[in-house]
């Protein structure tokens, strides 16, 4: 029942797996998604979608529920008239942008947000951004990245606009600690109160929550990322010289204390420090993790793409919460990002990049897991064919990250299991459609 | 280039959507990109369907562009016929594809498939969801109605009842109901819940009862045009438009047979003296033209409200709905940006709004109480409880859900005598609500305070862009409060104080005042007495 918090790699890991590469119909979000976040984690920062229609609506439903008063985000939407010439395209941004900007004096950053009909139609929003950044800065810098689904799949679009800011965070010859991927503000929080008793501080965070906190970068920068979509990130920091900190995700209390380790190790810290500082904390995730793993335990779970949490999650409820992983699918597989997890997972699951949805539902109609993990076009689906689902989106819009979290993690998957025990007499198993 | 924060109506291509998910034995290609299977999730988590919408993606890359994006469409479209064997294909491009311009219609043409392939011209940068509902529609009849001999019995078509519909479910079972008193059988209801066979049938019918104009009403004039069936113009929301409706359907039908209105309670529910408190009461109205203008005419002649703005986001509706709003002295309010009903909200300061989700959100920060009438939807517009909004048994529920949001006639009273009981006081909002009601400056305050993860909140994440409503409205400018009326002014109930406020300041102007006094709030209240 309660999981061996064994830090020893499997006798043989998913490292040499071959993986089952698909491409078809893809039931994922794009990149815009990722601005539902981050315009919350980034307080004085605006993202000026110029797209589409389909685009705005893409926000207003992403969420499941709408996000109102006035969001930090819009969509520019092209007309007719800006795709057939008859209006410059240019000018009718600039305009909007004079507007926004006008009526939101506390916008300190504009992210300028290319989308598949604004990168169709190739419209330079880097340009642009050079422009604009001329008219309204200093007060205002303006930067721009694309979401675009032809581009990017979902948390991507996080990864676009993160390595976007990097050539522009100025230079430091100072040996600094970076944490890379937006993390919600409490996590965030444990995160440098951990590091800080360890011994590690200053930190710095990529994404910061505010423009003038914008971290420097330079060749003395060693980073640890913190989200496992961060790839380009990662590239991009690389060719400012910065050196990164390989290790876990630090998911589960496992994951977690590897992560502290990997990054102690960096600066000449003990593990026996870490152990010391983290034994209050890793006991109560352990406790926490505990509670849900009775569920858990031994139930077979297979991810479908979304997020690229995938992998981690799955070393995370494999090796802590004592499930079996099927298969586990991800968006992209980042070798150099993603390797230290395929080395804790135990060999056995299918390790899939890419989709084509219907052949992958097939296998999940086939394999028939205790609890499938996929977007929220396929849940209610799935559920009325009898097969338990958690939403993956859940799990980016959650905080999960390190031991405090720990336990809400695992329970986020048990909490779909307990729910069927429980309306185990009533569930209708199969509804028909409300016709 | 137009700047949009919230869009009442989603793109073309999930119009299509709307009606292919409402199908049987139906499947659409879709040529477009990644992401846009999002459109997906609006079936699944907010209608709570348990099969997924019966559309393929291409789902197209930045890579493919320069390659072969055509060859993945026919692929797409031979592996959704081979999996799904439909008894047509729908296809369409969404906006990007549109961009991409590889004529899907033209391909799946070509590709020799046993079914029908229809295709659907959706002009994204032009047009929106209402258009490719009804575009959908139009061009699957165009495409699959044959001339058909009547049926013997009189039967009609039930047109515009699509997935993802205000209330759809509801009102097709509820108007079924209906006709099926009169003597009259459904030959085919469609889009929702028929197949391409049925609409092959279409024909036999001898009219056709027209639910929504604005997802079905090419359709209905191309049935007029080319099959000879005339259709209702009447939309049977509220108990006066019912019975007009069954008048329309007794000429076109000639059926005799009565109705019983026993289980009609909503004219006795808005005379009984409880009501009495509902006099008068000043309601704006926003939403698709269908409901609003419909709603109006419930609201002045069904409920004896007054009703002091309306509007619809869908252009389409903007002639009829500008003339009836006429006909109330009114100007109608013509806008898809959410903002310009909000500023024309605030400026009218209604007692309750009649709106969408996105009025309720409005309605939310103004502190004013918000029923709702329209799409788009909400997942708390698909109630597990039977709860139409035509006929008879749509009437009792317009009264039960528009009564419900306000303070009720007694509690009213007792808030005019008791204003700064401690707990039983105005700024608590109507007490059968949960917890009360936020009062409308700690609704500002919440849009303030750090928010929790984004999808948890509903609340606001930035405090507004405009400074709180200042003490003197624009109108009024010179005209100041002194403190001790502004101090009897907050002892006026909230949902009349926005009025009362607007009411003095007009009378100061007009009288030439450049102070409000205690006095002039009273003179102000006799002026305008009614």
């Amino acid at each position: 029942m309660s999981a061996p918090l064994d830090t020893a790699t499997p006798s043989k890991g998913c490292r040499d797996t071959p993986v089952l590469r698909e491409r078809g119909q893809r039931e994922v979000f794009c990149g815009l998604t990722g601005i539902i976040w981050l315009h919350r984690k980034m307080q004085d920062a605006f993202f000026l979608v110029v797209g589409s229609r389909t685009c705005a609506h893409l926000l207003q439903s992403a969420a499941g529920v709408m996000i109102f008063a006035e969001p930090r985000f819009g969509t520019a939407i092209l007309e007719e008239k800006d795709l057939a010439g008859m209006a410059d395209a240019n000018a009718e941004l600039d305009r909007e942008v004079a507007r926004l900007l006008a009526r939101r004096p506390d916008i300190k950053q504009l992210f300028l947000v290319g989308s598949c009909p604004s990168e169709v139609i190739k419209l330079d929003l880097s340009r642009a951004a050079e422009r604009l950044s001329e008219q309204h800065g200093p007060a205002v810098r303006v930067l721009n990245y694309s979401g675009s689904g032809i581009e990017t799949t979902f948390t991507e679009g996080e990864d676009a606009c993160l390595a976007a800011l990097v050539p522009s965070l100025p230079s430091t010859e100072a040996r600094e600690l970076l944490l890379v991927g937006a993390l919600p503000d409490v996590v965030e929080d444990q995160a440098l109160d951990l590091l800080a008793q360890i011994g590690i501080a200053p930190v710095r965070c990529l994404p910061a929550r505010h423009a003038e906190d914008m971290p420097a970068i330079g060749p003395h920068t060693v980073y640890a990322v913190t989200q496992p979509f961060a790839g380009d990130t990662h590239a991009a920091l690389k060719r400012r010289g910065a050196r990164r900190i390989p290790a876990p995700f630090p998911f589960g209390a496992e994951g977690t204390t590897l992560w502290l380790k990997a990054v102690a190790a960096e600066f000449g810290i003990a593990p026996e420090v870490v152990d010391q500082v983290a034994a209050a904390p890793r006991a109560r995730a352990e406790k926490a993790i505990a509670a849900a793993t009775a569920t858990l335990h031994g139930k077979r779970i297979f991810f479908m793409p979304d997020s690229q949490l995938e992998l981690p999650l799955a070393r995370f409820l494999t090796r802590e919460c004592g499930m079996e992983a099927v298969e586990i699918s991800t968006p992209y597989l980042h070798s150099d990002l993603h390797g230290p997890e395929l080395d804790l997972i135990a060999e056995g699951p299918v390790i899939s990049e890419g989709q084509d949805v219907d052949l992958q539902l097939d296998r999940v109609r086939a394999t028939r897991p205790d609890l499938t993990v996929c977007g929220l076009g396929l849940a209610n689906p799935l559920e009325a064919e009898g097969l338990a689902t958690k939403w993956a989106i859940e799990l980016v819009f959650t905080p999960v990250h390190f031991y405090e979290q720990a336990g809400d993690l695992a329970s986020l998957f048990a909490r779909p299991l307990r729910r069927r025990e429980l309306l185990a007499r009533q569930h209708p198993n199969r509804v028909e459609a409300a016709e | 280039m137009k700047l949009a924060v919230w869009t009442y109506e989603g793109p073309p291509h999930v119009g299509a959507m709307r009606v292919a998910t409402g199908m049987r034995d139906l499947h659409m290609v879709l040529h477009a990109p990644q992401g846009d299977t999002y459109a997906d999730l609006l079936f699944t988590m907010i209608e709570r369907r348990d099969h997924r919408p019966p559309v393929s993606y291409t789902t197209f890359q930045a890579r493919d562009l320069g390659a072969d994006t055509s060859g993945l469409f026919t692929s797409a479209c031979r592996d959704a016929y081979d999996r799904f064997q439909p008894e047509a294909l729908i296809v369409a491009a969404s906006c990007t594809a549109e961009l991409i311009q590889d004529n899907p219609g033209g391909l799946a043409e070509t590709m020799g498939l046993p079914v029908p392939a229809i295709a659907l011209e959706l002009p994204s940068y032009q047009r929106k969801e209402n258009f490719g509902c009804d575009e959908a529609f139009l061009q699957l009849c165009r495409a699959l109605a044959r001339p058909t001999a009547r049926t013997e019995r009189v039967t009609c078509n039930i047109l515009g009842p699509t997935a993802l519909g205000f209330r759809h479910r509801d009102d097709l079972a509820e108007i079924t109901g209906l006709l099926s008193e009169m003597g009259i059988e459904v030959n085919v209801a469609a889009p929702m819940g028929a197949s391409p066979s049925d609409i092959k049938r279409m024909g036999a019918a001898h009219f056709n009862v027209l639910l929504y104009p604005e997802t079905a009403e090419s359709a209905a004039r191309w049935l007029e045009k080319e099959h000879g069936q005339p259709f209702t113009k009447t939309i049977p929301i509220g108990a006066n438009a019912t019975r007009a409706f069954i008048d329309e359907v007794r000429t076109l039908s000639g059926s005799t047979l009565p109705v019983d209105e026993s289980r009609l309670r909503q004219p006795w529910w808005a005379a009984s003296v409880d009501s009495t408190y509902l006099t008068g009461k000043r309601v704006f109205l926003f939403g698709d033209g269908t409901h609003v203008m419909a709603a109006a005419k419930v609201a002045r002649d069904e409920m004896g409200f007054e009703v002091c703005g309306m509007g619809c986001y869908n252009r389409e509706q903007a002639r009829p709905l500008r003339a009836l709003a006429k006909e109330f002295g009114l100007e109608a309010l013509i806008t898809d940006d959410y903002l310009d009903v909000e500023a024309a909200i605030e400026a009218a300061a209604p007692e309750m709004i009649l709106g969408t989700q996105m009025e309720r959100h409005i309605g939310k920060r103004l502190g004013i109480p918000c029923g709702v009438i329209s799409a788009p939807v909400h997942v708390q517009d698909f109630p597990a409880r039977y709860s139409p909004q035509m006929g008879f048994e749509g009437a009792n529920v317009l009264f039960d859900t528009w009564v419900h949001p306000l303070v009720m006639g007694l509690e009213e009273h007792l808030l005019h005598m008791f204003r700064e009981d401690f707990e039983f006081h105005d700024d608590a909002g109507p007490s059968h609500h949960g917890g009360h009601a936020p009062r409308p400056d700690a609704v500002m305050a919440d849009a303030s305070a750090p928010a929790a993860p984004a999808a948890a909140a509903d609340g606001g994440s930035m405090p507004p862009a405009d400074a709180p409503p200042s003490q003197v409205s624009a109108a009024h400018q010179n005209v100041v409060w002194l403190s001790c009326a502004e101090r009897e002014l907050k002892k006026i109930p909230f949902f009349v104080r926005g009025k009362a406020r607007r009411n003095t300041e007009a009378f100061a102007t007009e009288k030439g005042l450049h102070e409000i006094s205690v006095d002039t709030l009273y003179e102000a209240k006799a002026h305008y007495a009614r």
